[in-house]
């Protein structure tokens, strides 16, 4: 039983298709990495999979709310500490303990500091870290390793190794190598939306102000 | 949802929260108004109820661009909207933070400026009671103001301008309730009206601000 299944998904950003006809999917233990060029639809794949956008066509199969998303903003608070704000994640998604994601991503010295205090690495960390309390099998990352140094990359290659150990899976989207000798690349480019299949696009209005 | 709530109640605490800044606008302007329309008491006494629900609605709104606009700048409200929280939910609280640390210091602060503004002694209870049932009507819709608005620049204008309308039911019958409670008369009509509008704004309005974040998230 796959945790992510994708088949014939098309997706548009600003009205306009940059996938189409994209089949994928993720078993549990693997990691999926995105590559493309600057705007080929990371960051829109990514979206749709977690829901924050209705794919245009296609269909994603996988269990409801077993994805969670890391974006390129770490979703911070900067008047609340490192504990407070991973606290508040933690207690949304159903209250685990925050010390493991503390300790895994090297956080456990800076729990009292405010988050405006923390350098952009850090805000990194904890944004990272976050995803180990939402206990979600399926990671939907986008660039998680921007301002990490190589130290920090290497931690949280270890994380994610270690919930793909525990049957989770991730997509990634990112540009360095991030240490996965076992991670599977998908090439966005190959499934860009031609100027050719432009003129059979069904919608019409909705998908161009969508 | 309790620890979204404790949140934001916490945020607007903390410095740089801006949980003092509808308040002092409301203190100033009641403040003005005697300056202005000049010291006489039954002058006073008679737009007192007015200038106290236009001073209550206009603090309401001053903070309204508050409730996702910071969220939505960090990346929270993504993250929100993917949590195993419904979006509707994430609405009622957030509108129910931003009316506990705006509209309810309000409501304690507005007798204190009554007697400023030589509202007569009888209508001070009621005051209250109109401010009581009417401000949460204000958080609720300002909060699918803000829904509508995130994520533009400079929304505040915008959003002003959505939500000044939806606001004049609920000056209406505030104001009245406090004018007849002012006047000896009975002020139960407008009362009850005011707590119907309330009411039905708390019920529809999670739903149309959740369905405006969905399409503003997109």
């Amino acid at each position: 039983m796959s945790l992510l299944s994708v088949r014939g998904l098309a997706i548009a950003r600003g009205g306009l298709r940059v996938i189409e006809g994209l089949d994928f999917s993720l078993e549990p233990g693997q990691v999926l990495v995105l590559r493309g060029p600057n705007g080929a639809g990371k960051t829109t794949l990514l979206r749709t999979l977690a829901g924050l956008q209705p794919a245009v066509a296609g269909e994603i199969r996988c269990e409801a709310e077993s994805s969670a998303y890391a974006g390129h903003s770490d979703g911070l608070k900067p008047a609340l500490t490192v504990a407070e704000n991973l606290g508040f994640w933690s207690a949304v998604f159903g209250g685990p303990a925050i010390g493991p994601a503390l300790a895994a991503m090297n956080l456990t010295e800076l729990v009292a500091r405010p988050a405006h205090r923390l350098s952009a690495g850090q805000k990194r960390r904890l944004g990272l870290a976050r995803l180990m309390v939402t206990g979600r099998p399926i990671w939907l990352l986008d660039e998680p390793t921007v301002s990490l140094d190589a130290a920090s990359v290497a931690l949280f290659a270890a994380v994610l190794r270690n919930h793909l150990r525990e049957g989770g899976g991730a997509l990634v989207a990112t540009h360095i190598d991030l240490g996965l000798p076992e991670a599977a690349t998908l090439d966005l480019a190959d499934f860009r939306a031609g100027p050719g299949s432009r003129t059979e696009r069904p919608a019409g209005f909705n998908e161009a102000f969508a | 949802m309790r620890a979204l709530l404790l949140r934001d109640i916490r945020l607007a605490m903390r410095a740089g929260g801006g949980f003092g800044l509808g308040l002092a606008f409301f203190l100033i302007l009641c403040t003005l108004v005697p300056f202005g329309v000049g010291p006489e008491g039954g002058t006073l006494a008679r737009i007192a109820p007015g200038i106290l629900w236009i001073g209550a609605l206009l603090s309401c709104l001053l903070s309204l661009d508050r409730i996702y606009a910071l969220d939505f700048e960090d990346g929270s409200l993504d993250l929100l909207a993917t949590a195993p929280l419904p979006l509707e939910g994430v609405v009622a609280v957030k509108a129910l933070a931003h009316w506990l640390t705006t509209g309810l210091p309000l409501v304690i602060l507005a007798p204190v400026l009554g007697v400023l503004l030589h509202l007569p002694g009888p209508a001070h209870l009621w005051l209250v009671v109109s401010l009581l049932i009417g401000t949460p009507a204000l958080s609720m819709l300002g909060a699918f103001g803000a829904a509508v608005t995130v994520g533009l620049r400079r929304g505040g204008l915008l959003l002003s301008l959505l939500v000044l309308p939806l606001y004049v039911p609920t000056l209406i019958f505030g104001a009245e309730a406090v004018l007849r409670g002012a006047a000896g008369a009975d002020p139960a009509t407008p009362l009850v009206f005011l707590a119907g509008i309330t009411l039905a704004t708390l019920a529809v309005m999670p739903f149309a601000a959740a369905a405006a974040l969905r399409i503003n998230l997109r």
